[in-house]
């Protein structure tokens, strides 16, 4: 499989929308992991890179998830392209400035990757649309012990799978969830959920994790801790933790309704009416707006089919794909103009919205 | 505490004082004016306390300062600047240093979680079969033939019991 065919390839990530990823846009799951007695990537020397490079690559491409996969080392991959796997969430900005003996595997529906010598010899992640985290969880589970059949994990029975950074000792899990919250943003609560949420232990996020802003009302939730719980409980506690996030931003959208409905239908209108005639968007307006009209799927305004457009827009207004798009290298004040022709041809057929249901509807 | 605190990551006089509570433990961190505005404690958003710590408790102890993991070659001093470690056996190494952090970074000290069974009964076998192996030798060399054969009958049994596509990641 080559990296062309798979960005034109549907993905769990750009496809797979439907009503029941209203809020959860994703569940993510990655796994650390560590060959025993090898050096970690950080501190290994090149030639040992090298060879635990090729150890993995055999290893993972043998499992059955991985057949026919994209199996690519770092240095193989244009700059554009490392950006399009980093927007699809596919490979993380580390590793997409990693220099040598670095690698991925990328598994045909995109819903699997493994990236090689990123901070860990592994890190094993899935990635599935919606509100899954059992089934995420599963599927990871499995590939792990698929891997584990071939492959000595770094493992003590006191501090679990050993990881190159003590914060992620134990379980070696990271599970989260890419949250849309247009109304805790727009009613000024986010700040208050971080808080209470970091006091659970969880941590929140902006779309590209660490260090990454929030554009787009779009958040990761992700546990913070991996030793002394199991992968069990702690995917129950972040479990209830998203559930309780979920009401929330559910009670906003019912207040922001309430107290001044044409404020909210307002932002709504405007933001397809940008849509349809800007010729200048930023990356960060465009997602933005988008988020705007998905808040208004939501609400009924635009129907539930249309929710796919806006996850896939989302995705294709980064400035990796709008230049894999438009096939060359883009100054970032070129972009903007291609963006807004791009949205503007998306929304020139796009449904008209219609506010009448979403008032009496909701009383 | 009659003393002024003095900042947990240098030692100027602290006069920010942080207590967070991150699943029912109380942390507490003084830090002086400008560890706390570059460690970004004034953005409550941002500002991880796990991170914080990891590097509060790396204030060098006397007792590790010239261990060396003899795996890997990696010093405290590496820890300090690169805050990951060099190979798993730096945990061992540095097993001083490590324990006191995470009670600070986790929810718990001992791994509750998913075993590698596999690789763990693959790690078993290989260690039973060195060790019969040496003691094979130390039989021949001392001339012990019946101690020698029961080593290597009970070689090629455990040889049997591995799976055939085992390589060991050395």
């Amino acid at each position: 499989m080559t990296i062309a065919s798979l960005i034109d390839t549907p993905s769990e990530l750009t496809d797979a929308a439907s009503n029941k990823t209203a809020i959860v846009l994703m569940t993510r799951i990655r796994l650390a992991r560590n060959i025993a007695g090898r050096s970690f990537p950080g501190w290994a020397k090149p030639a040992q890179r090298e060879e635990i490079l090729a150890v993995c690559r055999d290893a993972v491409a043998a499992t059955s998830p991985m057949k026919r996969s994209l199996n690519i080392t770092v240095g193989e991959l244009s700059e554009l392209e490392k950006q399009i796997l980093v927007e699809r969430h596919l490979i993380s900005r580390e590793l997409s400035g990693a220099k040598s003996g670095a690698g991925v595997i990328i598994s045909k529906d995109q819903a699997f990757s493994v990236m090689v010598n990123e901070e860990d010899h592994l890190r094993i992640q899935v990635l599935r649309s919606g509100f899954q985290l059992k089934k995420a969880w599963n599927a990871i589970n499995e590939l792990d012990s698929a891997l584990e059949e071939h492959l000595d994990y770094a493992f003590t029975p006191t501090l679990g799978y050993l990881t190159a950074c003590p914060t992620n000792l134990g379980t070696a899990m990271r599970a989260s969830a890419m949250m849309h919250l247009p109304a805790l943003v727009i009613s000024n609560q986010m700040e208050k959920v971080v808080r209470a949420v970091n006091q659970l232990g969880m941590v929140v996020r902006g779309l590209f994790g660490e260090g990454s802003d929030a554009s787009g009302s779009i958040f990761q939730i992700s546990n913070q801790t991996t030793l002394g719980e199991s992968e069990a409980e702690i995917i129950k506690r972040l479990h209830s933790v998203l559930q309780s996030i979920i009401e929330h931003e559910l009670n906003a959208r019912e207040k922001l309704l309430e107290a001044d409905a044409a404020k909210l239908f307002d932002k709504i209108g405007r933001a397809f009416g940008i849509l349809q005639n800007s010729h200048v968007l930023s990356s960060g307006e465009a997602m933005n707006l988008l988020s705007l009209i998905r808040l208004g799927i939501d609400l009924s305004v635009f129907p539930d089919a249309s929710r796919c457009v806006i996850d896939r827009l989302l995705i294709e207004a980064q400035p990796g794909h709008l230049q894999h798009a438009q096939k060359g290298e883009f100054e970032p004040g070129q972009r903007d103009l291609l963006r807004a022709t791009r949205l503007r041809s998306e929304f020139a057929n796009f449904v008209r919205p219609d506010f009448t249901f979403s008032t009496h509807g909701k009383n | 505490m009659a003393n002024p605190l003095k900042c947990d990551l240098c030692a100027k006089p602290a006069t920010v004082h942080l207590t967070q509570i991150v699943n029912n433990k109380v942390h507490k961190v003084d830090l002086c004016e400008s560890c706390a505005q570059a460690k970004g404690v004034t953005d409550p958003s941002g500002f991880s306390l796990a991170d914080l710590l990891l590097k509060a408790s790396l204030n060098p102890e006397p007792s590790l300062a010239g261990v060396r993991c003899e795996q890997c070659g990696f010093t405290q001093n590496d820890f300090k600047k690169h805050g990951r470690f060099g190979c798993p056996a730096c945990y061992e190494a540095f097993k001083t240093l490590v324990e006191p952090m995470l009670d600070n970074m986790h929810k718990g000290t001992t791994h509750t979680g998913k075993i590698p069974q596999c690789a763990l009964a693959r790690k078993s076998l290989y260690d039973r079969l060195t060790k019969l192996e040496l003691d094979l030798t130390e039989a021949i060399k001392s001339e012990r033939y019946e101690d020698a054969a029961r080593a290597r009958d009970e070689i090629s049994q455990v040889k049997q019991s591995v799976p055939s596509n085992p390589k060991p990641a050395r």
